[in-house]
């Protein structure tokens, strides 16, 4: 596939793999931030292939990790309604809530149904009048134009049976609570290529600068991140902190201009909790009182519970970057993509679902 | 989650907030949103997640940064 296989060039990869060695003469430490580049990583095994003196910490980049357990527990009191049609994106259906998973509800008999897009449950929401049609609205900054879109679709379309349930995170405050955090590690970040996609790089450049740390806008083939590896690792022995945009081909430094309005349109910026880690201020998305309409919480009445995480687990301290999986009791014996006790084990972007798939053996 | 796809436009329809075509992901065609691209048409690259376009692909950007790997390669073999 045209602008993916050029990517996989093994003799481009081997060519960056030489350029970082020869480049290298300290110890580095800096952290991918997507979930989809930790997959990258582990599948294409790439933190074996660079020197002992670059490590890559796993960041917190997986929305499905993140979503806080008591979203997954409104998720499963609403699709287990005899009058919803609960719709998804697949990755969510085995993330385990205090009271079991979607995948569960729906095997107990509940209306649950795995969408592609959340256009797609807009449409299954005119088509069926007589059904009340929730969507999981999940993700980072990627996602929330595709689910603004339906919300303004179902707005557009007057529909009385459409709602969101709305879990939506940000990734730079999620960076400034790492980068800000007692004991941090991480000397430069590859920054998420589809998150700055939809919103450009110019927002990293405040992080950048207070916390004197590289970041490099950075794809998401083995290629991909070899450059910006090797863009991060020269700044660090130049002594720059700046934003660079590796994955030239899809970012521009504004972002997308249509993509933003939209989720100006329907969202606003609220403090959002996320699973492993705690609330974090000014760092998700909620929807704004006029799309209140479309909003499953309040359709639904679902009261929130505060739920207590799992004790065994370190998920938190991996989603930052200061342990990694390998480094848990629990990992791959108590905790398992089976049965996962915390946020990094629940999806297979989640740094120790990568690590229990791809590095087991090692 | 944040997995995004390019694929290439073979057909629009549709204008404004209804603006959607067939965009083909290697022999996959599926209905794709173009509302975030109004500057991509048919015979463009287009980076889609969940349904919905994100970006259109800069192709000289594209080249420009694979000429750029290559030589990288070139000039550290004649080092």
């Amino acid at each position: 596939m045209k602008f993916v296989d050029e990517y996989r060039d093994p003799a481009l990869a081997e060519r960056l793999v030489t350029a970082i060695r020869q480049l290298v003469t300290h110890q580095w430490t800096i952290m991918e931030v997507c979930g989809g580049q930790t997959h990258s990583i582990m599948k294409y095994g790439i933190d074996q292939l660079l020197p002992s003196e670059v490590v890559l910490l796993h960041g917190p980049g997986c929305p499905v990790c993140v979503t806080p357990v008591e979203i997954l527990d409104k998720a499963f009191e609403i699709a287990n309604r005899p009058e919803v049609t609960f719709c998804s994106f697949g990755d969510m259906l085995r993330v385990p809530g205090s009271h079991g998973d979607l995948l569960s509800a729906k095997a107990a008999g509940a209306d649950v149904r795995i969408v592609y897009s959340p256009l797609d449950a807009v449409k299954f929401a005119q088509a069926h009048p007589d059904r009340q049609v929730v969507f999981l609205a999940v993700g980072f900054e990627t996602t929330a134009p595709a689910n603004a879109l339906a919300v303004d679709q179902a707005a557009r379309l007057q529909l009385k049976n459409f709602t969101v349930l709305v879990s939506h995170v940000l990734v730079p405050p999620a960076i400034e609570a790492i980068l800000a955090a007692p004991g941090n590690q991480v000397q430069g970040f590859l920054a998420a290529g589809h998150v700055c996609t939809v919103m450009g790089s110019t927002e990293y450049e405040p992080i950048a600068r207070k916390y004197c740390v590289p970041i490099v806008v950075t794809g998401f083939e083995p290629v991909d991140i070899l450059q910006g590896v090797y863009m991060v690792v020269k700044q660090l022995e130049e002594g720059r902190s700046e934003v660079e945009n590796q994955y030239s081909r899809s970012v521009r430094s504004e972002g997308n201009r249509p993509a933003q309005a939209l989720i100006e349109k329907v969202f606003r910026v609220i403090p959002r909790k996320w699973r492993g880690i705690g609330e974090i201020p000014a760092s998700g998305l909620g929807l704004r009182e006029e799309y209140s309409a479309f909003d499953a919480e309040l359709r639904f009445n679902v009261a929130g519970n505060v739920v207590e995480e799992s004790q065994d687990c370190i998920s938190g301290l991996i989603l930052q970057g200061r342990k990694k999986p390998p480094d848990c009791p629990a990992f791959g014996t108590l905790c398992t993509p089976e049965q996962p006790l915390g946020a990094t084990m629940v999806s297979s972007e989640g740094a120790c679902a990568a690590y229990y798939r791809y590095a087991r053996g090692r | 989650m944040c997995l995004a796809v390019p694929g290439i436009i073979e057909s629009i329809e549709g204008e404004e907030f209804a603006r959607t075509g067939k965009v083909n992901f290697g022999g996959v065609v599926r209905d794709v949103n173009l509302v975030c691209v109004p500057e991509a048409g048919v015979g463009d690259y287009v980076v889609v997640h969940v349904g919905v376009a994100i970006s259109k692909v800069d192709k000289e950007e594209a080249e420009q940064v694979l000429e750029y790997l290559r030589q990288m390669g070139e000039e550290d073999v004649k080092a």
